[in-house]
C-alpha cells in the first residue's frame, strides 16, 4: 500500500549554522539510501521555501485567480515528502519515525494514498 | 472454559451466553481470515442469527464456538461470491491459504484458535483516537452492542455509531494491521492497550457524569477484558498489575456506596463488605507483577491498593509503606494526580499540616486546574485542622467542579458540617 509522508515544520526550526544544515542533509541522504535499499521508495522530494509558493484557483465562472503564497496560512508548512510502498500503517509509521523530517522540531503526517480500480 | 458448559438454561439464553463469550474469539479469527472488520462483524451476526434458528431445534452443538465459526465462514464466502469487488480478494485469500497451509479453516471438531490478542492491538492502535479505541474494544472484544457502548458512556447511540464507523473506516483506509507487535515493539504498544482497559474501568469506578457513582457494568467489562489479556499474555507483568489493581479496587465496590447510593469514603467503609475473593486474587497477582524487574505503574498502584485492602481500618493502615510506594510511583510515572495522592498519604503518616503544604504547592499546577479532588483533599485536611472557614471555601471550590451526583452530595454534606 502506498503512503505519503508529508513533512511539516515551521520555518523558525530550520537549522541555523552551516554545520547544522550539513548534519541534517547527511541524515536525509542516509535516510534516502535506507528507503531505496529497502525497496519501499517510490518518490521523494524537498520543496522550495513557502515564499516561492503560488496559489491558483479557477472560479465557477471560469475566472482564473492567482495569488501569492500558500493557500492556508499555518505556522507549520509543507517542506517535502516521501512516497513509500509498504505493507501496512505500522510499517509506514516505522519509516516515518526514522525520517529526519520527524525530528528537529518538524513532524510527519502519514496519509494513505487513495487507490482506484483500473477502468 | 466455555460458557456453554455453565449455562444450561433455554437455547436462546445459551446462544446469548455463548456468543458473548465467543464473540471476541470469533471476530478475531474472522478478521484474521478476511482482513475486514466490517465483513467479520456482519457474518458473525449472521452466524448468531443462524444459531438462534437452529439450536432450539437441533440442540446446542458440543463445540458452539467452532459451529459459529464454520457457519460464519460459510456466510462470508456467500457474501464475497455475491460481491464482484471481492472476487479478486477471494483469489488472494485462497492463494495465501494454499501457500501457508496452516491458514486452513478449522473443522467443527477442532479447537478455535484464539487470535484475540491481534484484535486487541488493532482496536487499541495509537492511530485511533482514545474514545474510539475504548468503543471498539468494548464492541469487538467485550461483545457489547453499539447502543450498549453508547449507554455506558452516556452519549447518543447515533454519536457512538458514527465514532465506530469512522474508526473502522480508518482501520480499513489506512490499513491498520491486524497483528501482534514484535517483542521489541511490545513495550511501546502494551501501555496503549492497558490504558484503554483502565479507561473503561475508571469510567465504571467513578462515573464522570450522571446520577450513579459506580457503573458496575463497565468495571465488570474492564476486569473481564484484563482477564482475557492476562490469559493471552501471562508473562506480561503490567497486565497482571492492571488486573490486580482493578480487582483490589473493585473489591470495595459494595462498601463505596451507602443504602441511598451516597458516597462512602475509605475511612468510613464497612470493610466486612469488601470482596475477599477479589482481594486474595489481586494480592496473588501483585506478587507476580512486582517480581522480575523494575515495577511498572500498574503494579505499584496495585501494591498501594493491596496495602489498603489488607488493613483493618484507616488508622492501622501501613501509611509509611503507602508513602514509600507513591515515592517509587512518582519516580516511574510522575503525574500531578500521583503527587496529590502521595500528599494525602503523607497527611495520614505525618498529620494534616504536612499534607496541606504539599497540596498547596500543587495548586499552581495547570494540569490540576478543574480537578475537583484537589480542593476536596485540601478541604478535608483544613477541616481536620479545624480551619472551618478555609475548609468551607475549598469545599465550595470542589463542588463547583465535581461531575457526578453522589460525590456532589458528599461534598455538600461536608460543607454543611463546617459551616453549620
Amino acid at each position: 500500500m502506498k503512503y505519503m509522508l508529508l513533512i511539516y515544520g515551521s520555518q523558525d526550526v530550520a537549522p541555523q549554522t552551516p554545520e547544522a544544515v550539513q548534519k541534517v542533509m547527511d541524515e536525509y541522504w542516509a535516510y534516502e539510501k535506507a528507503v531505496a535499499d529497502a525497496g519501499v521508495r517510490i518518490a521523494s522530494d524537498a520543496l522550495q521555501g513557502v515564499e516561492t509558493a503560488t496559489t491558483v484557483e479557477v472560479r465557477d465562472d471560469g475566472e482564473r485567480v492567482v495569488t501569492d503564497g500558500p493557500f492556508a496560512e499555518t505556522r507549520e508548512i509543507l517542506g517535502g515528502y516521501y512516497l513509500l510502498d509498504v505493507p501496512d500503517l505500522d510499517a509506514a509509521l516505522d519509516w516515518a519515525a526514522r525520517c529526519p523530517g520527524a525530528q528537529h522540531g518538524s513532524r510527519i503526517e502519514v496519509r494513505p494514498v487513495m487507490e482506484f480500480e483500473q477502468p | 472454559m466455555r460458557a456453554s458448559q455453565t449455562h444450561s438454561e433455554g437455547a436462546a439464553g445459551s446462544v446469548e451466553a455463548v456468543f458473548r463469550e465467543e464473540r471476541g474469539r470469533l471476530l478475531a479469527t474472522l478478521v484474521g481470515q478476511f482482513g475486514d472488520l466490517d465483513l467479520a462483524e456482519e457474518v458473525a451476526s449472521d452466524a448468531v442469527a443462524a444459531a438462534l434458528e437452529r439450536w432450539p431445534v437441533d440442540g446446542v452443538p458440543g463445540r458452539p464456538g467452532a459451529w459459529l465459526l464454520t457457519t460464519a465462514r460459510r456466510k462470508a464466502v456467500d457474501r464475497l461470491r455475491r460481491d464482484k469487488a471481492y472476487a479478486a480478494r477471494i483469489a488472494v485469500l485462497q492463494a495465501e491459504a494454499d501457500r501457508s497451509g496452516s491458514a486452513a479453516a478449522p473443522a467443527e471438531d477442532e479447537d478455535v484458535p484464539d487470535e484475540r490478542l491481534r484484535l486487541f492491538f488493532t482496536c487499541c492502535h495509537p492511530a485511533l483516537p482514545l474514545d474510539a479505541q475504548v468503543a471498539l474494544t468494548l464492541r469487538c472484544l467485550a461483545g457489547l452492542s453499539t447502543p450498549e457502548v453508547a449507554r455506558a458512556f452516556l452519549v447518543p447511540a447515533a454519536t457512538m455509531a458514527q465514532r465506530i464507523v469512522r474508526a473502522k473506516r480508518k482501520i480499513k483506509g489506512a490499513r491498520i494491521p491486524f497483528r501482534v507487535p514484535e517483542a521489541d515493539e511490545l513495550p511501546v504498544r502494551m501501555p496503549g492497550v492497558l490504558r484503554v482497559i483502565y479507561a473503561i474501568f475508571t469510567e465504571g469506578y467513578a462515573a464522570s457524569a450522571g446520577p450513579e457513582l459506580v457503573r458496575g457494568d463497565l468495571a465488570d467489562e474492564a476486569i473481564r477484558l484484563a482477564r482475557i489479556l492476562h490469559r493471552l499474555l501471562p508473562r506480561e507483568r503490567e497486565v497482571a498489575g492492571l488486573l490486580a489493581l482493578m480487582l483490589l479496587v473493585d473489591a470495595r465496590r459494595q462498601a463505596r456506596t451507602g443504602p441511598d447510593g451516597q458516597l462512602v469514603l475509605l475511612d468510613e467503609q464497612d470493610r466486612s463488605r469488601w470482596n475477599r475473593a477479589f482481594i486474595e486474587e489481586g494480592r496473588g497477582l501483585v506478587v507476580t507483577a512486582l517480581q522480575g524487574g523494575p515495577p511498572g505503574p500498574y503494579a505499584l498502584q496495585a501494591a498501594i491498593a493491596a496495602v489498603h485492602d489488607e488493613a483493618a481500618d484507616v488508622t492501622t493502615t501501613d501509611w509509611p509503606q503507602v508513602v514509600a510506594l507513591y515515592d517509587v510511583l512518582a519516580d516511574v510515572a510522575p503525574s500531578p494526580v500521583v503527587a496529590l495522592n502521595r500528599a494525602v498519604a503523607v497527611a495520614m503518616r505525618d498529620g494534616p499540616a504536612a499534607g496541606l503544604v504539599l497540596l498547596d504547592a500543587l495548586s499552581a499546577d495547570e494540569r490540576l486546574r478543574g480537578y475537583h479532588l484537589l480542593p476536596a483533599a485540601q478541604a478535608d485536611l483544613l477541616r481536620r485542622l479545624g480551619c472551618r472557614d478555609e475548609a468551607a471555601a475549598a469545599y465550595q471550590q470542589a463542588l463547583a467542579l465535581v461531575g457526578n451526583a453522589p460525590e456532589r452530595a458528599y461534598l455538600a454534606r461536608r460543607l454543611e458540617e463546617v459551616t453549620g
